[in-house]
């Protein structure tokens, strides 16, 4: 290793590979050490370095998929057939949407790569399990082809594809996207009551006693968020295997923890502070686990495409993130914020990456 | 415990193909190539003459220059050539050579090699002897030794760098192992010339058998050995002042700014060597590994030994190599032809096959910011990547650090999306390199005509 990493780079540095046939030396002086039989070998010439770790794109965004498998199962389980040709209707129509575009386009083709698979599958598992497949599927093709195409492709979209889909829906048929399965007799102790509406909706319209009392006490409302067992959005609902899943992204070190630890954090000190009975009488434990939250903060938050590229300007992104999803469940029209809270934050990212950029190593900012 | 620097990777070291390798003196080739360019600095001219006779240890190239190290004979023998000759670079494939046909006596130049007592010779003594031997960094920057050990500013530490981390390499861990007290001398004779506080030798800590020597080799004298956390690029110079002395060289700044001087290991014994023999840098430990060479090797070599010589030496290749590297993986050069010689900053040739070199192409950036925590200047390296592409070199200047990046290639090690992203910034380096000599010039015609103005005036005063 260089002690000293200042050398001038080898000539203009040339991004490209080149071949370059081994010379045969004119003046060939040097007598050969032995009889050579093979001709030299052709070297390929680069700019070092000339190793590189097995990590792709696609390698990432299939552990992804992975990640969600265990909430996804859960759904099938939980809402039946509906939420199962859902989400195949999701990834397909997405998976074909991108590579349609990309064949016609005469771009390379990336379409199996698993990002364009997390996109329709994060689409389905964020709304309705009733909603009408060929909806899904119109989502799926908005996603792709507005939100990620014609803004380049991977990498180069700036708002949360599944989001945007999911946001045109909702403009859309927004009948269609906040009809919920009709699902009964939550307590499972006798309290049997018919709801068709998710936990923020019944806070919302009824006030928070109502919603404790539809799921018969304080205690079986966590337990039924905690495990899922509850109404909402397709994939939303398990908080413990969305966590299970969050856990794996952050233990092979795709995510970071900080960005679904502030996001959740924020809303759950909000929520507790601006309660219902005035400061500090809020329930933060529901808030934390109701809604898209868990999913949204684990899985779409956490976009590296979409969200800031430092921790700093993470944290940032996530907070704020957080504290919008709140102003829109206590004040805002709608029972749910995630999907816009992260838009919006999304709109803000090149904002936070130009202001957010780490101390340069000799400038004095880590001691 | 010290505390490890921000960012860095974890490579594959594959240490394990030469580590336990002796080092081996390779017998004389019949043809040495000696290139008047093997330090930062201007080249040096030849001394000698086509047909001259030289002696081992012998002067052969030397520079009015003040940045260049004198340049010596590995071994006895004619001038045959003194021509243009293929060069492992940076600064060009070819450079002019003196080319010496060994006459396998080695007999050694009159009065070589010395004995001398270091400790009896005062400091200028000393220096000069580093400046005659033509000593180096031997760590793969080749900087003039004699210059960097004496600062213009006052420092306080002095640090050995063991660390090795370049992936392959293992000529320093062999070196410090077998060879301990070498370096000990070395670093004895450096710590009275810079009168250094405390004097460090920091090691990997993958290497523990190299820590016990070391230590071993250290007991009763003032020497500290330092096991740091392995992390690449430790043996960074930066990196690593920061690790053992806590202290960051400022943006555009030298070790001495926070009074500290870096010597490699290697270093340290060739300046043991040529402070009390007398003997000029005319041999080099190197590794010869990598998975496609046959018998992957630790060697004492002559400076001016071919690859091809050291290769064969080896058993050859025994697998198609793709690439050939003069020094490690992540900041080696790519080498098209095995003609070169091994230089004094030679630490290690290697082959590798395809299996190690071939990556998929590139594709665009995904912002997922694997290459700003592997950054270890704390650079942004995915725009700077990205605005390079666009030939947006003033603002990878102005708003992102660009002249910060020591070119380590975590960046590019490390991106899932395979970008080049370090070769993006060298390009940019190079643009930003070009116009700052452009400036330079431009300055120093503006002076030249504003001299001739005033002289005119003054002409004209005078008449």
């Amino acid at each position: 290793m260089s002690e000293e990493m200042k050398k001038e780079p080898a000539a203009p540095a040339a991004p490209a590979e080149t071949k370059v046939e081994a010379k045969a030396s004119p003046a060939a002086v040097k007598p050969a050490p032995a009889a050579k039989p093979e001709p030299d070998p052709v070297f390929t010439v680069s700019a070092s370095p000339h190793i590189r770790d097995g990590e792709t794109i696609s390698h990432i965004m299939w552990n992804v998929n992975l990640a969600l498998l265990p909430a996804a199962i859960f759904a099938v389980w939980w809402f039946g057939m509906c939420a199962l040709v859902n989400m195949v209707v999701g990834i397909v129509a997405a998976v074909a949407a991108e590579y349609i575009w990309q064949k016609a386009m005469h771009q390379r083709v990336t379409a199996f790569d698993g990002s364009a698979c997390i996109t329709g599958l994060l689409l389905a598992m964020s709304m309705s399990p009733l909603l009408p497949p060929y909806m899904v599927a119109i989502g799926s093709v908005i996603a792709i082809i507005i939100a990620k195409q014609s803004m380049g492709g991977l990498g180069f979209n700036i708002f949360n594809p599944a989001h945007i889909g999911r946001a045109a829906l909702m403009a859309s048929w927004p009948v269609a996207m906040t009809t919920w399965t009709k699902i009964q007799d939550f307590s499972g102790a006798g309290v049997d009551v018919m709801t068709s509406a998710t936990p923020l909706n019944i806070l919302k319209m009824q006030g928070y006693d109502a919603l404790v009392a539809t799921f018969g006490g304080q205690g079986a409302l966590y337990e039924h968020l905690f495990l899922g067992t509850r109404n909402g959005s397709l994939g939303e609902t398990s908080t413990v295997l969305l966590l299970l899943g969050g856990l794996y992204l952050i233990y092979r070190g795709y995510i970071d923890w900080v960005v679904p630890a502030c996001m959740i954090g924020t809303v759950g000190l909000l929520t507790w502070i601006f309660g219902p009975a005035g400061l500090f009488t809020g329930d933060p434990l529901f808030h934390m686990m109701a809604g898209g939250l868990v999913l949204g903060a684990f899985f779409m938050a956490t976009d590296m495409v979409t969200i800031p590229m430092t921790r700093k300007g993470q944290i940032v992104f996530a907070v704020g993130a957080g504290a919008i999803t709140v102003l829109i469940r206590l004040v805002g029209g709608y029972p749910e914020g995630v999907c816009y809270s992260i838009l919006l934050m999304n709109a803000v990212t090149p904002l936070i990456d130009r202001f957010m950029k780490p101390k340069i190593f000799g400038t004095g900012g880590n001691k | 415990m010290f505390k490890s620097f921000l960012g860095g990777i974890h490579p594959h070291d594959g240490k394990e193909l030469a580590k336990d390798q002796l080092i081996e003196t390779m017998p004389l080739p019949a043809v040495l190539v000696v290139p008047m360019g093997q330090h930062i600095g201007a080249p040096c001219t030849p001394t000698v003459k086509v047909g001259d006779l030289v002696k081992k240890g012998q002067l052969i190239g030397t520079s009015q220059a003040f940045m260049h190290a004198d340049i010596h004979a590995p071994s006895s023998g004619k001038v045959v050539k003194i021509e243009e000759r293929p060069h492992p670079g940076p600064a060009s494939t070819m450079c002019n050579a003196v080319v010496i046909e060994t006459d396998g006596e080695d007999a050694w130049a009159d009065g070589l090699p010395l004995e001398r007592d270091w400790h009896t010779m005062d400091n200028e003594a000393i220096l000069a002897a580093i400046q005659q031997a033509g000593i180096v960094g031997m760590g793969g920057a080749t900087f003039p030794a004699h210059i960097k050990l004496k600062p213009a500013k006052p420092v306080d530490v002095l640090i050995l760098n063991g660390a090795e981390c370049e992936p392959y390499l293992t000529a320093d861990y062999r070196l410090m192992l077998e060879e301990s007290s070498r370096i000990v001398t070395g670093v004895e004779i450096l710590t009275k010339l810079l009168g250094v506080q405390r004097s460090v030798i920091a090691i990997e800590d993958n290497k523990p058998e190299a820590i016990k020597a070391m230590k071993k080799a250290c007991e009763g004298k003032n020497i500290e050995v330092a096991g740091l956390k392995t992390k690449y690029p430790q043996g960074a110079e930066k990196m690593l002042i920061k690790v053992v002395a806590g202290r960051e060289v400022p943006a555009g700044g030298l070790p001495m700014d926070v009074g500290a001087v870096v010597q490699n290991v290697g270093t340290a014994a060739a300046i043991a060597d040529a402070v009390v023999h007398g003997i000029p840098l005319i041999e080099r430990i190197t590794t010869v590994s990598g998975d496609a060479i046959a018998q992957p090797k630790n060697l004492r070599v002559r400076i001016g030994t071919s690859y091809r010589d050291a290769i064969a030496f080896c058993g050859g290749f025994k697998e198609q190599p793709d690439k050939l590297l003069a020094g490690g993986p992540m900041m080696g050069l790519a080498q098209f032809d095995e003609d070169v010689p091994i230089l004094k900053g030679a630490s290690g040739i290697l082959a590798l096959t395809k299996k190690l070199t071939e990556h998929p192409d590139e594709s665009p950036c995904i912002r997922c910011g694997r290459c700003v925590r592997a950054c270890p200047m704390q650079l942004i390296p995915s725009m700077l990547s990205i605005l390079s592409e666009r030939q947006d070199f003033e603002k990878c200047r102005d708003n992102y650090g660009l002249m910060n990046c020591v070119e380590c290639g975590c960046c590019t090690y490390v991106c899932p999306a395979k970008r080049n992203i370090v070769q993006y910034i060298k390009l940019a380096k190079g643009w930003v390199r070009g116009e700052q000599a452009k400036a330079r010039a431009k300055a120093a015609a503006e002076k030249a005509a504003q001299e001739a103005k005033s002289a005119e005036k003054k002409e004209g005063a005078a008449k």
